[in-house]
């Protein structure tokens, strides 16, 4: 009896527990209708943190674009560019017989250039040098204006220009800053013969006629031989009020299709080199030369020669034809060091029937302490038939910018 | 006398060169845009289409960036387009005064293709011909953040040149950097 009444007593609790545990329908239903509330309050909040997100790209991404415009644009000033060469030259140099020396200490020049961009294809670019760093009555130096010149873009592929300007001819005439170049000082061919650096007033026309084949050609005033003069040198006017009785023509044809190559070819014609003063005396220059260069090697020869009409032999016999080539293989070692080695040979007396020839072996090497930083030194021993030739060590330093 | 014929005739000569050259309308151009970029991107990928994706400048990017250009850097980021391995990049970099706009294309860490897209100078325009920009096919970065392979100037272009291997070898550096941050944290 005992046990039938405890196991009903068992029974009883047992389906109240059940009962407490399991929630009826209706608090199914509220429960459920609780929990998609809550579901819908999140899938909200997630709504507005997408747009917050997005919002907040776009105005990110609205500033970045703001900061990048104002970081990038070019300045005012970006249209006007302004850079410059120097060299410092040490000659420590003694003459072959003997009768002289020249040590000396030389800021050779000192170069401020100066462009503008007018529009796209309307420029103007500058250069105003100071040659041995002083200038006036008995110094030894000069300002000089090397270049000053406008050009326009009247083409795709030509351009013209009008001004002061570099003649198309050799090598280191167009481009002389002092790291592009081997040896301290410029090789005495191009300086004795063509003669560079060499600038004249007038115009002129650059283009391309094929890829790696350009042209130029120019008419521009003309060099001035006076009275007991025959070197093309002493006829640089500098466009300094220059006699400009006759013009002179310069051509030149260039090729650079494959990497590391040039070759080029350049004619003048002088049409009176005494400017109207006296007998006319014309003269034609021819220039050819290449540049060549492969891995760390590099080789450079060239040839010029003046021809003048014979009248210049009453001012010195021998003077109608005069001539000069160099040779200069160098080799660069990593980034910083370039040998060389030039042998160069000028003749401003090349229509006599006698020796007068210069020769000159240079060798020595460039320390490059940054692409546009050099450090030179070199050895020259020069022989003249007069044994008036200079040998010793040339030092400089250079840079560009 | 026939010196004087000669030089009549050289002077000539040049006329004539001038008026051919003046009158005549070559196919090629030594400055101008040869390429938009759009163009330069949809040629690179072709037939697939590639991801635009940016490049942050990190400070320590930025840094790097600036020794290998030899100038400081600008901007905060660097816009790019990859597909695989294979990125393409559209840089600028200043020749001697106008900036030269070059596209250069690496895959695996090694330049596939350098293309000059915009030259604006007047002098220097060598460095687009198809013979000198393959010199790049092949290079990747050395340690030195240099390039792998000797690159031949061109007489007279040297700053042109110096801009297109500073460009090619930043591009380089900018794969790396991408997919070096990718392994670890994704930029874009």
């Amino acid at each position: 009896m005992k046990k039938q009444f405890l196991a009903t007593i068992i029974g009883l609790n047992l389906t109240a527990v059940a009962q407490a545990a399991t929630p009826s329908m209706e608090e199914m239903w509220q429960l459920i209708q609780q929990q998609q509330g809550e579901i819908g309050t999140l899938k909200q909040q997630l709504r507005n943190n997408d747009a917050r997100i997005q919002e907040t790209e776009v105005i990110a991404e609205a500033t970045i674009s703001a900061v990048e415009q104002i970081s990038l644009a070019p300045s005012a000033s970006a249209k006007t560019t302004f850079g410059g060469y120097g060299e410092l030259h040490y000659n420590s140099l003694d003459r072959d017989d003997s009768a002289g020396s020249k040590d000396a200490m030389d800021f050779h020049r000192f170069v401020m250039f100066t462009g503008h961009q007018f529009a796209d294809d309307i420029r103007f670019f500058s250069e105003l040098e100071v040659e041995h760093s002083i200038a006036g009555e008995g110094k030894p130096g000069e300002v000089e204006l090397e270049q000053a010149y406008l050009e326009w873009d009247f083409a795709s592929q030509h351009s013209a220009k009008a001004g002061l300007f570099l003649i198309p001819v050799g090598i280191i005439n167009e481009t002389h800053e002092p790291n592009t170049f081997y040896g301290t000082e410029r090789n005495t061919v191009e300086k004795n013969i063509i003669p560079a650096t060499w600038w004249e007033g007038g115009a002129a026309i650059h283009g391309e006629i094929s890829q790696g084949l350009s042209y130029d050609v120019a008419v521009h005033s003309g060099l001035f031989l006076d009275s007991g003069e025959y070197k093309p040198r002493d006829g640089r006017q500098k466009v300094g009020k220059a006699k400009a009785d006759n013009f002179a023509f310069t051509g030149r044809l260039k090729y650079t299709a494959i990497p590391g190559l040039e070759v080029a070819a350049s004619v003048q014609v002088q049409q009176d080199v005494h400017q109207g003063e006296g007998e006319a005396i014309g003269g034609t220059l021819f220039e050819t030369h290449v540049a060549w260069q492969r891995d760390d090697f590099q080789l450079r020869a060239l040839y010029a020669e003046w021809d003048f009409d014979s009248a210049i032999n009453n001012v010195r016999a021998g003077a109608d034809k005069q001539t000069g080539f160099y040779i200069e293989p160098s080799y660069r070692i990593g980034d910083k060091i370039g040998l060389f080695a030039r042998y160069s040979e000028y003749d401003n007396l090349a229509g006599s029937a006698t020796n007068t020839a210069v020769e000159q072996f240079d060798i020595g090497l460039n320390y490059w302490l940054h692409p546009n930083v050099v450090f030179k030194i070199d050895y020259q021993n020069q022989d003249t038939p007069t044994e008036t030739g200079y040998d010793g060590i040339n030092m400089g330093v250079g840079y560009s910018f | 006398m026939l010196n004087k014929l000669y030089r009549v005739a050289v002077a000539t000569a040049a006329v004539a060169l001038v008026t051919i050259a003046s009158a005549a309308s070559f196919p090629v151009s030594a400055k101008g845009v040869f390429q938009s970029g759009p163009d330069f991107i949809a040629e690179v990928f072709a037939p697939l289409q590639a991801e635009p994706k940016v490049l942050w400048l990190t400070p320590e990017i930025r840094a790097q960036a600036a020794a290998i250009m030899d100038r400081p850097v600008r901007g905060l980021r660097i816009r790019y387009h990859q597909s695989n391995t294979k990125s393409a990049w559209i840089l600028e970099e200043i020749g001697k005064e106008m900036p030269i706009t070059i596209g250069v294309v690496v895959e695996d860490d090694v330049i596939q293709q350098v293309k000059i897209l915009a030259y604006r100078e007047s002098r220097g325009g060598e460095v687009r011909y198809p013979a000198y920009t393959q010199q790049y096919q092949g290079a990747s970065l050395q340690q030195d953040y240099r390039l792998s392979q000797n690159i031949d100037g061109i007489t007279g272009a040297t700053l042109s040149v110096w801009a297109v291997n500073k460009v090619a070898a930043l591009a380089l550096y900018y794969h790396g950097a991408v997919n070096q941050s990718t392994a670890t944290h994704p930029l874009q």
